[in-house]
């Protein structure tokens, strides 16, 4: 294998999440000519908001090692949340309110992995069943009308030519973004995920980065689950089932490592949006939801076989091809 | 018959360039008890790691009854008849006795036949003078009757030769005579027992031949009958102190460090010891004495239950890792890649960290432009190769992977500075550059160094703290500090007497 070829099948894995966005954007693209215009890329971006966000927190999760499965059942929280607050309060006291119970949330996920040194698949595990009782609890098991102008303005309305969801999710993405390369927290986060025990005995007390990011993951899934119920403006106690499955397939086509300290959120981003222009494509081109779920998960086995290709993984490759050869 | 059960011809192992074994020849006849002996780190458990399948040799021939095989995996060792009992013992302990004995033959015909596998299991038992019920979980056994299991695990096939690694350091006094009836009754069927140990007297005792390893070459074998304590002591260490070492200068600075009656229950006894800015403290003894445990404890990362710690004259408790970095004190921990370096991160990530407060910008941003001056800074003074800042560490060779952690500990000007193991897995070349650093670093800290490699403690310290489970037996100064002094006080009480 020369130089040239490392270099180049180097580039590629690092770079395959966009690679795989490319083709499937230009698949998109091609196959139907409704895609690319103005309103479907608008909504498209309005539809994935909410899992952007989500997935955000996931990652920060993911980086350290951990998963965390309670974020649908918080964004239900939410929702439910806010509606009932919403009744006799402002949309900001009602926000406020709702991301103070997601955090509380968060923290207390983070409690459990990093205090009670619980695993973190049990612990959120835990808390998404917590969550959604909570929720259908609170809510009597019916969904609440709310009626809130600015909740309303949040779902639908645009600043300039970008809908509101979708700038909200890009100045998260931005915070995290400069918090994850240029903060010291960031920085830690990543370094826990990779080895928690050399971070540890230089002094750093890794519990505190994990309380965090947990507690991340629930105002961030708080701000999902309002992003998702101002679009319809109504508080559900089922809102956002298996949505933790989503995030983590966003996170996972990202790049990002399930055992911790790789990934990327800039690839997150992109996992996203591949997921969010299948959901498009398929809408568009009236595949039934069933077969939805199994091009969706075959996406998945795609891009992650692609991101941990090896050379020699390639061997069979050349080996097929010195057979075709010799016939 | 040819008498030889087995013949390890010339054998070489290197472990990325590095020479672990050189050209190492032993011969094991039938039914006798083979002593291997050597320092840590003088190749033995990779020889037997080799004979096992666990590794595979570069270059040689093992030969056994006659025939040459090439044991490629532990399956084939098995196969070939070599069971080999590790230190750290490999059983199930949620499975029972039986079903430990026979995992990898359990089933006859693809179903498992309870009653005949447990009487062979009381079978093997019986023949070496046991009795364990095999139904019991191994879990519930004592050390002595776990040992039993592993050895009679290693013998379910016709065993020609059986490895035992360093089999008494986990048997009260009385367990080892039992050990030892056992061996002999094992030696009787014609299997040769490859035995290791620490323990000179015990050697003599059970011991037909004996192979002294050092630095991975073989010094000589001898019968038991020609050799003495000593001579044997002599074949382990003899070698002078080579120009590997920095000259060793004295300064006399404050005390930086005082520790009083450290006690960590069974694991670390009275460990009482001082170290001055400029010093060099080394911390001697076997693999098990507790030696990183001491620093483990020193750093926070471990509780201690009794003990008190002055810094700089002043009292204080250090009950967890951060506070052991506020009060300047820095932990270079004995295994590199499981809690030393951040592998998948950056040169610069792992230079950095523990000094990220230092880097930020008044808006709390880390700049990258004190980032890299610091980081340049150390890459010249440590001389440290690497491609860029940006290089991961598990690019590096092991010798920059531990200059970039010194140097990470370096920049936080830490007053206390602990190394476990320093040099493990680095080259020679490598290792001379580091201990030239760890003179220079010297000149502004206090150094504790603990090493398994005596000449590395004896080449840099000014005072060596020798242990002997779990207690510091003999604090050597100056002209003191020699192997054969080390050597006395390492080597467990009961049994030495040289």
């Amino acid at each position: 294998m020369t130089g040239r070829k490392k270099i180049l099948i180097h580039f590629f894995v690092q770079n395959s999440t966009i690679i795989v966005f490319i083709v499937i954007f230009c698949l998109a693209s091609f196959s139907s000519d409704v895609f690319l215009s103005n309103r479907n890329i608008t909504n498209l971006l309005r539809q994935v908001a909410a899992l952007s966000v989500v997935s955000f927190g996931m990652l920060l999760v993911v980086l350290t090692g951990g998963i965390d499965l309670s974020v649908g059942s918080v964004m239900a929280v939410a929702s439910v949340t806010f509606a009932l607050a919403n009744a006799t309060l402002g949309f900001f006291p009602s926000l406020f309110l709702t991301l103070l119970v997601c955090l509380v949330m968060g923290m207390f996920s983070g409690f459990m992995v990093a205090k009670m040194n619980m695993a973190p698949f049990i612990a959120t595990l835990a808390m998404m069943i917590i969550g959604r009782g909570v929720a259908l609890n609170a809510a009597n098991g019916s969904p609440i009308q709310i009626k809130d102008p600015i909740l309303t303005l949040l779902g639908r309305g645009y600043i300039g030519a970008i809908p509101v969801p979708v700038f909200a999710a890009f100045v998260t993405f931005v915070l995290l973004y400069i918090m994850l390369h240029y903060t010291a927290p960031g920085r830690i986060v990543i370094a826990v995920g990779s080895n928690e025990k050399a971070v540890n005995l230089t002094g750093i007390k890794v519990d505190r980065y994990k309380m965090l990011v947990y507690s991340l993951s629930g105002v961030l899934a708080g701000m999902g689950g309002v992003l998702t119920t101002s679009r319809t403006s109504v508080g559900s106690p089922i809102l956002a089932e298996a949505f933790e499955l989503d995030a983590i397939a966003a996170v996972v086509i990202g790049g990002a490592s399930l055992a911790g300290g790789k990934g990327r959120i800039l690839n997150t981003l992109f996992g996203v949006v591949i997921l969010g222009t299948i959901s498009n494509i398929m809408n568009l081109k009236d595949i039934p939801g069933y077969n939805q779920l199994v091009v969706k998960g075959l996406i998945i086995v795609i891009a992650v076989y692609l991101q941990g290709i090896q050379l020699s993984d390639l061997a069979w490759i050349k080996k097929i091809t010195r057979i075709l050869k010799s016939n | 018959m040819d008498s030889n059960r087995l013949e390890l011809l010339d054998v070489s192992k290197s472990f990325s360039g590095v020479p672990v074994l050189k050209n190492v020849s032993v011969v094991v006849k039938r039914g006798e008890v083979h002593a291997l002996l050597g320092e840590n780190g003088a190749g033995k458990s990779t020889l037997i790691k080799i004979l096992s399948g666990a590794y595979r040799k570069d270059s040689g021939k093992s030969i056994i009854d006659g025939r040459e095989v090439n044991i490629r995996d532990p399956f084939e060792g098995k196969r070939n008849g070599i069971g080999v009992v590790y230190q750290e013992f490999t059983l199930a302990n949620d499975l029972t006795v039986a079903e430990n004995i026979f995992l990898d033959q359990l089933s006859e015909k693809g179903f498992i036949h309870w009653r005949s596998i447990n009487r062979k299991a009381v079978g093997i038992i019986k023949d070496l003078g046991f009795e364990i019920n095999p139904k019991s979980l191994v879990g519930e056994l004592s050390v002595a009757n776990k040992q039993i299991v592993e050895i009679a695990k290693a013998l379910t096939v016709q065993a020609k030769i059986l490895v035992l690694d360093e089999p008494t350091t986990v048997l009260a006094p009385g367990e080892v005579k039992d050990l030892f009836k056992v061996i002999k009754k094992i030696k009787e069927r014609g299997t040769s027992i490859i035995y290791i140990s620490h323990r000179l007297p015990e050697i003599f005792e059970i011991a037909d031949n004996i192979t002294v390893l050092k630095d991975g070459e073989i010094v000589g074998t001898r019968s038991v009958q020609e050799v003495d304590m000593d001579q044997l002591i002599n074949m382990m260490i003899g070698r002078s102190i080579s120009n590997l070492f920095p000259e060793k200068e004295y300064h006399n600075g404050e005390l930086v460090c005082e520790v009083k009656e450290y006690t960590r229950k069974g694991i670390i006894e009275d460990i009482s010891f001082s170290v001055r800015k400029g010093e060099i403290l080394g911390f001697a003894g076997l693999v098990g004495s507790g030696r990183s445990e001491v620093m483990r404890a020193l750093f926070g990362a471990d509780m201690i239950d009794k003990g008190t710690l002055f810094l700089e004259g002043r009292k204080t408790t250090i009950d967890n890792t951060s506070k052991a970095l506020k009060n300047k004190i820095a932990f270079v921990p004995e295994d590199r890649k499981e809690e030393g370096a951040i592998l998948e991160n950056s040169v610069a990530i792992n230079m950095t960290l523990a000094i990220l407060k230092r880097i930020k910008n008044k808006l709390g941003f880390l700049s990258s432009s004190s980032e890299n001056k610091y980081c340049d800074e150390m890459i010249k003074k440590f001389n440290i190769k690497t491609h860029s800042l940006q290089t991961l560490m598990e690019n590096l060779s092991g010798g920059n992977q531990q200059k970039v952690i010194l140097a990470k500990w370096f920049l936080t000007n830490a007053k206390l500075l602990i190394l476990d193991e320093p040099t493990r897995g680095v080259d020679v070349g490598a290792k001379s550059e580091i201990y030239e650093l760890i003179k220079e670093m010297a000149k502004e800290t206090g150094i504790i160094i603990v090493s398994s490699e005596m000449m590395e403690v004896i080449g840099l310290s000014h005072r060596v703290a020798v242990m002997r489970e779990g207690r510091i037996s003999k604090i050597l100064e100056k002209d003191e500090i020699s192997e054969v002094n080390i050597m006395k006080n390492a080597v467990p009480m009961e049994s030495v007497e040289i």
